[in-house]
Order: structure tokens, then C-alpha cells, then sequence
């Protein structure tokens, strides 16, 4: 079992690594570092801020926009390019093929961001000339954006599995938009009465919560992180990831290939 | 049960206990990160930043302010805070974000106007804010409205007042009754005469529930200041008639100087303690001036010297 979702990982892998657009991404993100550098030479006091701020941002959001249109076309080029039935003609499970495909994926995002924090760290060291300890939380603000990348391609894999690939694109990139104010949709929730208080507090427990996985301003500020924020926010990923696959994987288990 | 069937009953059990686990996680997570989401406006302070950053959509990211805006004013308030530092800021991003945003001038003014904790107690910041929601929007009285109300109640100028309500009541369809404070302000009626006008203006206009009850216990609150002004007098007379203090309010129906015992807004009969009239439930009835006990004062005047302690 763990042969075959390897398998099927590893191609996932050189696949998205031989895809143009990819490149394309990684070179626009380390284009964003640059420019954070000669922005940051003209940012009077802030210029280590603004390159954090800025390098860490594109980074973020290059991931995601790599996670989702990566992600979307998983199964749907694999049924167009008829490769799926010869894949599913050997002995692999269809939730096998879904894991495969998101591990690949999530290991292609683990390997462009280690990059773009290369191209990041360097500009940090070229522009405060030394590293400190402080910086360890960038380190960590960098694993959380990974883990923000992990439940993006598990959503956009499960809008995969049943959807389009424009209407998947547009049904992850809302819900990572959602996501992001999740924190406020709670506090509408919150002060919100009646049946609106239960329908947003619902939908604010169900949409993923990308809010707490954004700590780029706070390390920008040299703000220490908690260990038990570290420990509940990969917990959460992981959960959160594993109940759409679960999802994505049920459906597909029912999908009619034919 | 065939092959499918168990893997979806296993998927099924892996997403229910999953998405329950991640709930869980959720909540735990927000009680760490409380507050965290207001916070990171220290980080980003700038309104004018803010708009470059929001690409265009201002009055989405102003609608997201406006809800953080009150969500720490409530917070804050049920906390009785005797400070609220991010709220003129909070306010200052989403009026820049959306000068049009009339509901944000209009109470955000009133909570950064009213002492602790009841508001933040920066009656000129509210002052500055109204000022420029009238810069940005010439043609909405209500904004001249509030802005008198706060120059007379928290600034204590009914001269500056007068004209704030005078230039609010020559804006078309403004509220009738902007030319008579306007009037009253200029003619130096009774404070308390003035507050209940204002008070009742708010309370006839306002479409907002919370500020409907805030106006109607200010109102009830003056109704009591004017029932123990009016007890007070009746006990001199008692005194003056009979050369003692009365012990209680019915000695004042028996004298025949009450026709009844009178009952204050909340049914509750007034007191007569050492010759003062007394509220029955002084916590129930906010805003009083009149009818404490000696040792008690006005909620505001004992605010007013904890603020100035710190």
C-alpha cells in the first residue's frame, strides 16, 4: 500500500516539477524578494519589516495559488489524459491514488517553498547582515504557511474530485478567502442573535481557519510564538486536511469514471 | 459488506472524527488568539496603508473594521475597561477606508465620547471624528446633530452647540426639532431641560436598539434626578412645618403634602434615610445624579476620579 501511494506521490512530484507554470511562480516570487530588498533599502527604520512583511507574504501567496491550480487538475487532467484508467487498472485504490496525489503535491509545495525561504533568509542576512535567535520565528512562520499549503491542496483535491477545474479554482480560492477572515466571521458570530448567530457560528467552525495560521506581521515584529499555538495549529492542519481527504476520497470512491 | 462499502464506511468515521477534532483544536485555538485579530492593527496602523492594501475594495475591508469596531467596544464595555486605546484608531481605519460608512461617525463618537466604561472618554477624538464625517458627508444631519450633542453634553459649550444644530437644521430634511435645540441652546435653557431634549431627539430618531436604550436610561435617570429634587422640597417643607425630619414618605402623604407614595421609573417606592429621599435599587437605575446615599456618588463623578488615580 504505502509502495503504491509513494508511487503515485514521486509522479505527482516530477510531474508538477516539469510543469512551466511552476517555474514561472517561483521566478515571480523570488522577483517579489528582490523587489522587498530595494523597497526595503527605501523604507527609512522599517526596511528588515518590509522585507519580512513582503517576502513572506509572496511566498504565501505564491504557494497557494501553486496549491490550487495544481491541485484542481490532480484527477480531472488524469481522467481527461486517460491515464487514470490505466493507473486504476492495477491494483490501487481509488483512496490511494487521492492520498498519492496530495502527498505529491504537498511535496512539491514543501520543496518550492524551501527555495523561496532560501531566496528569503538570504535577503534577511543581506540586509541585517547576521542572523539571531529572534529569527527562529520566522522559521516558524514559514512552517505554518507550509501548513496552510497542506489544507489548500487537500480542499482544492476535493473540490477536484467531483467539480470542474475553473469552478474548483474559484470554490478553493473563496474558501481560502473565507478563510483568512475566519477570525472575524467568529466575532460575528459572536455578537450576532437569533438564527443568524447559529448559522455563522456553523459556518465559521467549517470553513478552515487560515487566520491563526498567519503570524507573518507578528514575527515581522519579532513577537515570539507559543509552543502550544505550534502544537494546536499543526494538529488542526492535519485534522482539518485529513477530513477533506476523507471527503475527497469518498467521493471519488463513488465517482462514475466511465 | 462488499469492498466500497467498508472503505466508505471507514472514510465516513475518518471525516466525522476529523472535522469533530478540528473543532475542537478551533476552539482552543481562539482562546489563545483572543483578541489577536484586533492586536494586529498595532502592526498595521496606517489607514492610508490599509487602502492601498485593501486593492480597491474599501468598503469590504470598512465593513470588517467597522465589525472589529465593535466587537472590542463590547468587549471592552462588559468588561467595564476604564481604557479603550485601539478604538479611536479601529475607528480612524474604517472611516478612512469608507468615508460614507455615516453609522461608524455617528457611534463611533458616542463610544469614544461617553467617561469609562461606559465609553472611552475621549470626548475630543469623538469631537475630531464627527467633524470630518461632516467634512466627508455635508448633506447628513445627523451628523450635525451628534456633533451639538457632544459639544454640549461632553464639551460643555451650548454656544458652539447652537450653531453645530442651527447649520444641521438649514441641510434639507433635517430633523425639525435641530431648530428648536438650536434655539434652546441659544436662549441658555435649563441643563436639565436641554439634556432631556436631546436625550428624547436621540430616542425618537435613532433606528439602532442599543442606542434607543442608552437614550431611554439617560431619560428615566432624569426622571428620577427631577423626583428627588421634588421629594427633597417637599421634605423642607415638612421640616419647616413641623421642626422635624420625616422618617419615611408616607409621614409626607399623612401631612398631606404627597397624594400618594411616589414610585420611580422601575415601581419601586422612594426611601427617606436621615432625611435625604433615597432610590430603592440604585445599580438598576444608571446615569442618577440624585437619590444616592451620602457615601455614594454620581457613577461618573466616582469614574472621573478612578481615571484620574491612574
Amino acid at each position: 500500500m504505502l509502495n503504491r501511494i509513494s508511487a503515485i506521490s514521486f509522479n505527482t512530484f516530477r510531474e508538477a516539477v516539469r510543469d512551466r507554470v511552476l517555474y514561472n511562480l517561483v521566478f515571480f516570487a523570488i522577483l517579489m524578494v528582490g523587489a522587498a530588498l530595494l523597497f526595503g533599502q527605501i523604507s527609512v527604520g522599517i526596511h528588515l519589516i518590509v522585507l519580512v512583511n513582503l517576502g513572506l507574504t509572496a511566498i504565501s501567496i505564491f504557494g497557494v495559488v501553486i496549491a490550487i491550480f495544481i491541485g484542481i487538475g490532480l484527477v480531472s487532467k488524469e481522467i481527461e489524459k486517460r491515464t487514470l484508467y490505466t493507473v486504476l487498472a492495477r491494483p490501487v485504490r481509488r483512496w490511494e491514488f487521492i492520498l498519492g496525489k496530495f502527498f505529491g503535491l504537498v511535496g512539491t509545495l514543501v520543496v518550492n517553498t524551501f527555495f523561496m525561504a532560501l531566496g528569503f533568509f538570504a535577503g534577511v542576512l543581506y540586509l541585517a547582515h547576521t542572523l539571531s535567535r529572534q529569527d527562529v520565528s520566522l522559521l516558524v512562520a514559514l512552517y505554518f504557511i507550509v501548513l496552510q499549503f497542506v489544507i489548500v491542496t487537500a480542499i482544492a483535491l476535493l473540490f477536484s474530485s467531483f467539480s470542474s477545474p475553473l469552478l474548483s479554482a474559484v470554490f478553493t480560492f473563496s474558501l481560502f478567502i473565507i478563510g483568512t477572515f475566519a477570525e472575524d466571521l467568529r466575532s460575528f458570530a459572536a455578537i450576532a442573535q437569533g438564527p443568524a448567530k447559529w448559522i455563522a457560528t456553523a459556518a465559521a467552525h467549517l470553513v478552515p481557519n487560515f487566520s491563526a495560521l498567519n503570524v507573518i506581521s507578528s514575527v515581522a515584529h519579532h513577537q515570539p510564538v507559543a509552543g502550544s499555538l505550534i502544537a494546536y495549529n499543526s494538529a488542526y492542519a492535519l485534522l482539518y486536511a485529513t477530513f477533506a481527504i476523507a471527503a475527497a476520497a469518498l467521493i471519488f470512491e463513488y465517482r462514475d469514471l466511465k | 459488506m462488499n469492498y466500497r462499502r467498508q472503505v466508505a464506511c471507514a472514510l465516513a468515521a475518518v471525516m466525522l472524527v476529523s472535522l469533530a477534532g478540528s473543532v475542537i483544536l478551533l476552539r482552543e485555538i481562539d482562546r489563545m488568539r483572543e483578541g489577536a485579530t484586533l492586536e494586529e492593527v498595532l502592526y498595521i496602523p496606517s489607514p492610508k496603508v490599509l487602502k492601498a492594501m485593501s486593492l480597491g475594495y474599501t468598503g469590504l475591508a470598512a465593513d470588517i473594521y467597522w465589525t472589529r469596531v465593535i466587537q472590542y467596544f463590547g468587549e471592552k464595555h462588559r468588561a467595564k475597561a476604564q481604557q479603550y486605546q485601539l478604538l479611536a484608531p479601529l475607528l480612524d481605519i474604517t472611516t478612512t477606508l469608507d468615508p460614507h460608512l455615516i453609522v461608524a461617525f455617528q457611534f463611533g463618537s458616542t463610544f469614544l465620547a461617553q467617561k469609562p466604561p461606559e465609553g472611552a472618554g475621549q470626548p475630543e477624538k469623538a469631537v475630531a471624528l464627527i467633524e470630518r464625517g461632516i467634512r466627508e458627508n455635508p448633506d447628513t444631519w445627523q451628523l450635525y446633530y451628534e456633533l451639538g450633542f457632544l459639544q454640549y453634553m461632553e464639551l460643555h459649550n451650548p454656544a458652539a452647540a447652537a450653531r453645530t444644530f442651527e447649520r444641521g437644521s438649514k441641510i434639507p430634511h433635517a430633523h425639525p426639532f435641530l431648530k428648536i435645540l438650536a434655539a434652546a441652546m441659544a436662549q441658555h435653557a435649563g441643563e436639565r431641560e436641554l439634556a432631556r431634549m436631546l436625550w428624547t431627539t436621540t430616542y425618537e430618531t435613532t433606528e439602532d436598539a442599543m442606542i434607543k436604550q442608552n437614550a431611554f436610561k439617560h431619560l428615566r435617570a432624569l426622571k428620577v434626578d427631577d423626583d428627588v429634587l421634588h421629594l427633597e422640597q417637599i421634605v423642607d417643607i415638612f421640616k419647616t412645618r413641623t421642626g422635624r425630619t420625616p422618617q419615611n414618605v408616607a409621614e409626607l402623604v399623612q401631612a398631606g403634602l404627597l397624594r400618594g407614595i411616589p414610585l420611580d421609573p422601575l415601581g419601586h417606592p422612594y426611601k427617606i434615610v436621615d432625611g435625604r429621599v433615597e432610590v430603592e435599587d440604585r445599580n438598576a437605575l444608571p446615569f442618577i445624579t440624585k437619590g444616592l446615599p451620602p457615601n455614594v456618588k454620581s457613577e461618573f463623578l466616582q469614574l472621573d476620579k478612578t481615571v484620574e488615580k491612574q
